[in-house]
């Protein structure tokens, strides 16, 4: 585990003993250990970790979406437990309607909270200029590249503008050079908005290019192996991916991976 | 060489392969019954058909108002007790193990043993035929439906329930839209059951309508007359389908299947 903070925190995640065992027919699977994790406002938290560790089970519970076994999760300090309105979630797939074009893919999330469309104009025109999808705000998402149907999930995400963003691997069906682009993008976006995010990720340069820290997660049941501080430059440029730094940060979290015998990238 | 070209052409267009090939089997049909010299007791030739058709085209008309307003009565039946049913199984496990077993068993009864007892309850009139219209053509509307409807992505209603959509709004925006193309899968076979449904509503109680038509021709050994009510009743269907498709085109333009000619047309 990392050192204490000493400097004062301005938490704003707060996971205190989370566990989680999905109940089945089968069985019980056990797919959370308790874990306990602090992420600051305004934070960049990467999550990485072996396949099946319970990365998407912590989103899924720190979105609401499911119930804790045990623990507790607060958000800006109150209790989640369903959905809370000042959450953006992108999925590993875009999950974009297919009747609706990408500028009423994004006005989804306002319509779904019953929210008027109009006041939410020019927050939807800002973020697909942020996102680079200018012009493409008519198009079917169908007609859009990957990458740019990821985009406009990640301002999908925004447009209500929560002050966290959960994202479950969200580029990891892109190729490796549109991967590296969008990261660039992502920081950017994130610059931009100084939201508190929570990143999954198979990639570890993924997690050290983008994050403020990066926790390390144990193979299933899965707990927090370590968390390592990214002390690197803001902003950051694709560049830096060859600065021995990085290089060394990237070979330090890829050690707990051998050591666990299990690599997916 | 200019000739075989423009044939081309011409096959080349959708609309005109199906009649191409009509054209083609009615010829065949012709050639047979001459060749082979088949009595027209047993097989008219194409000519005696189209002769009837002509001949006898008021009656035909007539009697085809009653089909295709039973038709369309079980069609909308079908869809407006189908669709809603099919919600309800797809709403919840318990009620989907009480409901489809039942629904799966009615379906296996066959509707022609059954069919003279509506006649017993509700008459000779247009309602018999309504009901067993739509006795055959509600299932394929329950099971595409249903399947639409619990087809949809686990992602997909994840995201819905993170923008704190209550039940009804993630229905309409979300689970309806998405399994409308299941719907109208549903549908198109439907509407092509509901003509037999009204037809065998028609055999067994009925004086007036294709099937009745069908029922006296056959008593009299008039083919050609019965071929030209059979030609009709695929006319119906075909008619029937077509415009639903059409529906389906203007309703759901960005299906996969569709995506070519409605990207062409923004
Ligand atoms: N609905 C469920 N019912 C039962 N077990 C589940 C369910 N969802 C996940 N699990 C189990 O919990 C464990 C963690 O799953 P989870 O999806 O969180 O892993 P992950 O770290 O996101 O994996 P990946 O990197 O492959 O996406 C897995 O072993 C899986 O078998
Ligand atoms: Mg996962």
């Amino acid at each position: 585990m990392s050192a204490p903070h000493v400097a004062v925190r301005n938490v704003h995640i707060e996971i205190r003993g989370l566990t989680k065992t999905y109940k089945s027919k089968t069985g019980s699977v056990p797919s959370l250990k308790p874990i306990d994790l602090d992420i600051d406002k305004g934070e960049f938290v990467a999550i990485v970790g072996p396949s099946g560790c319970g990365k998407s089970t912590l989103l899924k519970l720190v979105a609401g979406l499911l119930p804790a076994t045990s623990g507790t999760i607060r958000i800006g300090g109150a209790n989640v437990k369903e959905p809370i309105d000042d959450i953006g979630i992108v999925f590993q797939s875009p999950v974009l309607l297919p009747w609706r074009t990408v500028r009423d893919n994004i006005m989804l999330q306002i319509q779904m909270r019953g929210r008027r469309a109009a006041d939410y104009e020019e927050a939807v025109a800002r973020l697909l200029k942020t996102a680079g999808l200018e012009g493409f705000e008519h198009r079917f998402p169908w007609e859009l590249s990957g990458g740019m149907q990821q985009r406009a999930a990640i301002c999908r995400a925004l447009v209500h503008d929560p002050s966290v963003l959960l994202m479950d691997e969200p580029f990891g069906a892109l190729d490796a050079m549109t991967r590296e682009r969008m990261n660039a993008e992502l920081q950017r976006i994130w610059y931009a908005t100084k939201k508190t995010v929570l990143l999954i990720t198979h990639s570890i340069p993924e997690a050290v290019f983008l994050a403020d820290r990066v926790v390390v997660m144990s193979s299933r049941p899965g707990s927090v192996e370590a968390i390592y501080d990214i002390d690197l430059p803001r902003p950051r440029d694709l560049s830096i991916m060859g600065d021995p730094r990085f290089v060394r940060y990237t070979q330090d979290i890829r050690k707990h991976f051998f050591a666990q015998g299990e690599l997916d990238h | 060489m200019w000739i075989l070209r423009s044939v081309k052409s011409i096959a080349g267009s959708d609309a005109i392969r199906p009649v191409l090939l009509m054209l083609i089997i009615l010829v065949a049909w012709d050639l047979c019954v001459r060749i082979f010299r088949i009595p027209p007791y047993l097989i008219p030739a194409p000519t005696y058909v189209v002769y009837e058709l002509v001949n006898q085209w008021p009656m035909l008309l007539r009697e085809t108002l009653p089909t295709l307003y039973a038709t369309l009565g079980g069609f909308a039946l079908s869809a407006l007790v189908g669709i809603p049913l099919a919600m309800l199984i797809a709403s919840s496990r318990t009620i989907e193990s009480y409901l489809y077993p039942i629904l799966v068993f009615s379906q296996s009864i066959p509707k022609i043993a059954v069919a003279p007892l509506f006649v017993v309850w509700f008459g000779f009139g247009i309602f018999p035929k309504v009901i067993s219209a739509f006795l055959l053509g509600v299932f394929p509307v329950v099971v595409a439906t249903v399947l639409g409807l619990k087809s949809i992505d686990k992602d997909m209603l994840d995201l819905a329930r993170s923008m704190r959509a209550g039940p009804l709004r993630t229905f309409l925006r979300v689970r309806l839209p998405s399994a409308l193309p299941s719907i109208f899968g549903g549908l198109k076979v439907s509407i092509t059951l509901a003509v037999v449904g009204a037809v065998v509503g028609e055999f067994v109680g009925s004086n007036s309508g294709l099937g009745y038509v069908l029922q006296v021709a056959n008593g009299n050994f008039d083919l050609p007359l019965m071929f030209a009510a059979l030609f009709i009743l695929s006319m119906m269907g075909v008619v029937l389908f077509m415009l639903l498709d059409f529906a389906e085109h203007l309703l759901i333009p960005w299906h996969a299947s569709r995506r070519d000619e409605f990207a062409g047309q923004t």
